[in-house]
């Protein structure tokens, strides 16, 4: 068996998430990497939500839409998910749907086998276990690890309930018991994006993050208030306007600073971002996306607000905007977000989505790469004379001092300034010479952008062009439409503005595949003399990209 | 006017003739110079206005950011670098109108910086609108008919949110403009001082109206009691209390719990949180059974 695909699905508060954290820990303590996504709804309580889990021999880091096997902590979810359990599947509920149901009465066992129905959740991971093929052993080595802080009875409790829900699958499979997964040794970090931003910031420096709680973005300042540790100011503002301006202050001060957010809040930061190009200050801004218009979905994924990132803010100044891949690519953009910004002196923005901040990827063992830069501070011993700030040198950079850093005074005016920093109305030289000196830095930037990583172009036919966040499922379509016989291939932008240098070909079908109705990277890439595209392959329903939904468009 | 050699600085000034923002910026030089700090352990940080642009007529580091947006940028700094003197100064319609939401914060955050509000009750560098603070009544250059809301009173909001230091002064008096601003940067914790300035092209009043009612605290006014602090404040708009309303040093100063963990020196010169910690916490997410 080469992979399984688990929806346990229940309502917001049942406890799918602790029974999907224990099944999937209990896969790869076996040696197999799981890939975990959650959707769900904006609601503390009721309604529906699933987490699903995909197991495999070697990692498979995106998301399927059928499922083999699916979970059902309550009949109403039973029901709204029973048709995403692909046909032949086998569905595990308390009740049977039909004679294939497997039947564990999750809460009447919890009850009488761990003295409480609030194990019923341990009663389904146990479930799980013998319906997937894993030794119970794995599930009660994660559940004590799980449950561990409660003591000693809640551990005793969750065994026994988790065994009698092994049991209990296992006599109702009889003989359709499935062929264990053999042990192995490999291991993996299991990780989301948002787990490793917090921690590449606080590698990089960050000494300041100031945010707004909203979804999907509030997990990374949670990150370093939970973990003080990291040495990472942390202040939650009145709104996202104090957020990025407290950020901003404290990056013109000398700290690295950042701060986070979603669409509607990133809406609130504009003005800011104008200003910290104008006053050439650094800051990283992490927008993770969610689908809009305004309010939106709110605990939805998307890739809508790429464009809105790029352009946002009033006047023209240069800004870099980054979509990592996965958590590993979120850790290197998180590292290179602060160097752009302190070394051009610019907004940096990482573009990430609910996707990346919820969804757990089994990956070899992460590590800081080595030579993370300084803040590229200038040297105050070698000012020369009267410090100008805004000095004009041949790059557009000019030597920064942090206020209060010296003697040598720095003014920062969001103005149109003299080198020194004052107010100007010189239209004839100094406006001119201002606007082309940020610019410069905009220019330069671009020639160390990194290109498009590329899959099977070298005879493709078709090559589909992706950013940020559906890495997984385009690499996957890539395969599964060889595996067909299709010459196709792929170009997968992480680093979107300024745009890389590209050349086109006119003897390949170029697709866009992108979370939004309205084709944003191809409207981008078109700006920029891009090719033609042939089609665009969007969803925008609130769920992440998948292989067959790109397999099926190209079909 | 006066100025200090060491704060003057060579840029030409954009205010009217005449205006009391002179005053103000006089008194500041002066405040500055009687505590004894010089012109690089300073930090003015402003929003957009005639009033906002104060911090380029002394020398000193500086922030002219975006209109109300002043609070959160001083807030930064002040954490970022505590070694500065962080004192921002802009007009009424900046902090009370459109940064009014953090002035609001920073009363319950307390940092340790100076907020200088330059009231002249009107909107000037737009020419002649109606401010937060215009009385009721009043026709402006656009409520032609007279202002048909109440000004914002936002002493009164200061003391009803225990800012630590909540004081009134008066841009026609230098002598005691100049002390009470000393007063309210030496204070630790948020000193707020609105700092009665009147407008000579667009005010309805001229200076001299002002003065007239300009009034001394009562004598046995006691600045730690909340209420007399409070009657104070809300006093009628066309007399003015001068002075420090309110003074209290008992509520922990913002970040301080921060500062207790890594000291008081600017953040840019800690060390990099180590290599190693930040490791360990990556190497945490591999999941095995060791």
């Amino acid at each position: 068996m080469d992979e399984r695909s688990i929806f346990i699905a229940g309502a917001a508060g049942e406890g799918i998430q602790t029974v999907g954290d224990v099944v999937a820990r209990a896969f790869l303590t076996h040696g197999y990497p799981v890939f975990a996504m959650q959707e769900y709804e904006s609601r503390i309580r009721g309604g529906y939500s699933s987490h699903r889990l995909r197991i495999a021999a070697e990692s498979a880091n995106s998301p399927r839409r059928d499922a083999d096997v699916l979970l059902a902590l309550n009949p109403e979810a039973r029901d709204h998910y029973a048709s995403d359990l692909r046909i032949g599947g086998t569905l595990v509920a308390s009740e049977a749907a039909d004679e294939q149901t497997i039947v564990v009465p999750f809460r009447d066992l919890a009850l009488e086998h761990g003295g409480s129905s609030l194990y019923a959740n341990a009663v389904a991971a146990g479930a799980l276990a013998a319906v997937l093929g894993l030794p119970v052993d794995t599930v009660v080595w994660a559940l004590t690890a799980a449950v561990a802080r409660h003591g000693n009875e809640a551990v005793v409790g969750n065994i026994s309930a988790a065994e009698a829900g092994f049991a209990v699958a296992r006599d109702s499979l009889g003989e359709h018991a499935p062929k264990p997964w053999p042990k192995r040794e490999n291991v993996y970090a299991f990780v989301s994006a948002h787990d490793v931003i917090p921690l590449a910031a606080a590698a990089a420096g960050c000494r300041f993050m100031s945010a707004y709680p909203m979804s999907p973005s509030t997990g990374i300042i949670t990150a370093f208030a939970r973990d003080p540790e990291l040495g990472v100011f942390v202040e939650q503002a009145e709104d996202e306007i104090a957020a990025i301006g407290m950020a901003l202050g404290a990056s013109a001060a000398g700290a690295r600073a950042m701060t986070a957010t979603s669409g509607g809040g990133f809406a609130l930061m504009v003005e800011s971002i104008s200003l910290a190009g104008m006053i050439e200050t650094p800051i990283v801004i992490v927008l993770s996306q969610r689908p809009g218009p305004a309010t939106g979905l709110p605990t939805r994924t998307a890739q809508e607000d790429l464009l809105f990132a790029i352009h946002a803010g009033h006047g023209e100044t240069p800004r870099a905007v980054l979509a990592p891949a996965d958590p590993l690519d979120a850790l290197q953009k998180t590292l290179r977000a602060f160097e752009l910004a302190d070394r051009y002196q610019i907004p940096a923005i990482v573009l990430s989505d609910q996707f990346l901040a919820d969804s757990r990827f089994s990956l070899p063992p992460l590590s800081l790469p080595d030579g993370i830069a300084d803040a590229h501070l200038a040297d105050p011993d070698a000012i020369d004379g009267e410090y100008r700030r805004y000095a004009r040198t041949g790059d557009g950079v000019s030597p920064r001092l942090y206020l209060g850093q010296t003697k040598n005074l720095v003014y920062l005016d969001s103005d149109e300034h003299t080198e020194d920093g004052h107010i100007t109305e010189d239209l004839r030289i100094m406006r001119p010479s201002m606007v082309e000196k940020r610019l410069e830095k905009g220019r330069r930037l671009r020639c160390e952008i990194a290109p498009p990583s590329r899959l099977r172009d070298d005879d493709a036919e078709i090559l589909l062009l992706g950013w940020g966040s559906t890495k997984g499922a385009i690499d996957e379509a890539v395969t599964l439409l060889r595996g067909a016989g299709r010459r196709v291939g792929a170009l997968h932008f992480t680093e979107l503005w300024p745009l890389p240098e590209m050349t086109w070909r006119d003897d390949i079908q170029y697709w866009t595949v992108e979370g939004n109705a309205t084709g944003q990277l191809a409207r981008l890439l078109g700006s920029d003399g891009g090719p033609c595209i042939e089609g665009r392959i969007g969803r925008y329903d609130g769920l992440p990209l998948d292989a067959a939904t790109i397999v099926e468009a190209l079909t | 006017m006066t100025t200090t050699p060491e704060y003057r600085n060579r840029v030409e000034n954009q205010w009217c003739p005449g205006c009391p923002n002179y005053g103000i910026l006089a008194a500041l030089e002066r405040a500055l110079v009687a505590l004894g700090r010089a012109p690089h352990e300073v930090c003015l940080v402003s929003g957009i206005g005639q009033a906002a642009k104060l911090p380029h007529y002394l020398r000193c580091h500086a922030w002219n950011g975006l209109h109300g947006r002043a609070i959160p940028a001083a807030i930064g700094i002040h954490v970022a670098n505590p070694t500065l003197t962080t004192i921002v100064t802009s007009g009424d319609g900046d902090l009370y109108g459109e940064g009014g939401n953090h002035l609001l914060h920073a009363f319950r955050r307390n940092p340790d910086i100076t907020v200088i509000v330059h009231n002249n009750r009107i909107y000037a560098l737009t020419k002649g609108q109606a401010s937060p603070t215009t009385p009721r009544g009043e026709p402006t250059r656009l409520q032609f008919a007279g202002v048909e809301v109440d000004p914002a009173q936002m002493l009164a909001t200061a003391v009803v949110h225990g800012c630590t230091f909540v004081a009134r002064g008066f841009a026609g008096d230098l002598e005691g403009l100049s002390a009470l601003l000393a007063r309210a940067i030496a204070h630790r914790g948020l000193s707020l001082v609105d700092v009665i300035q009147p407008c000579i092209t667009w005010g309805k009043h001229p200076l001299a109206w002002y003065r007239e009612r300009i009034v001394p605290l009562p004598v046995d006014h006691d600045a730690t009691n909340r209420s007399a602090a409070l009657s104070l404040a809300l006093d009628t708009p066309d007399r003015f209390p001068v002075g420090v309303l309110y003074e209290v040093e008992a509520r922990p100063v913002f970040a301080g719990a921060y500062r207790a963990r890594v000291g008081d020196g600017p953040l840019a010169r800690l060390p990099r949180t180590e290599r190693a910690a930040i490791e360990a916490r990556l190497a945490a997410f591999v999941v095995n059974r060791d």
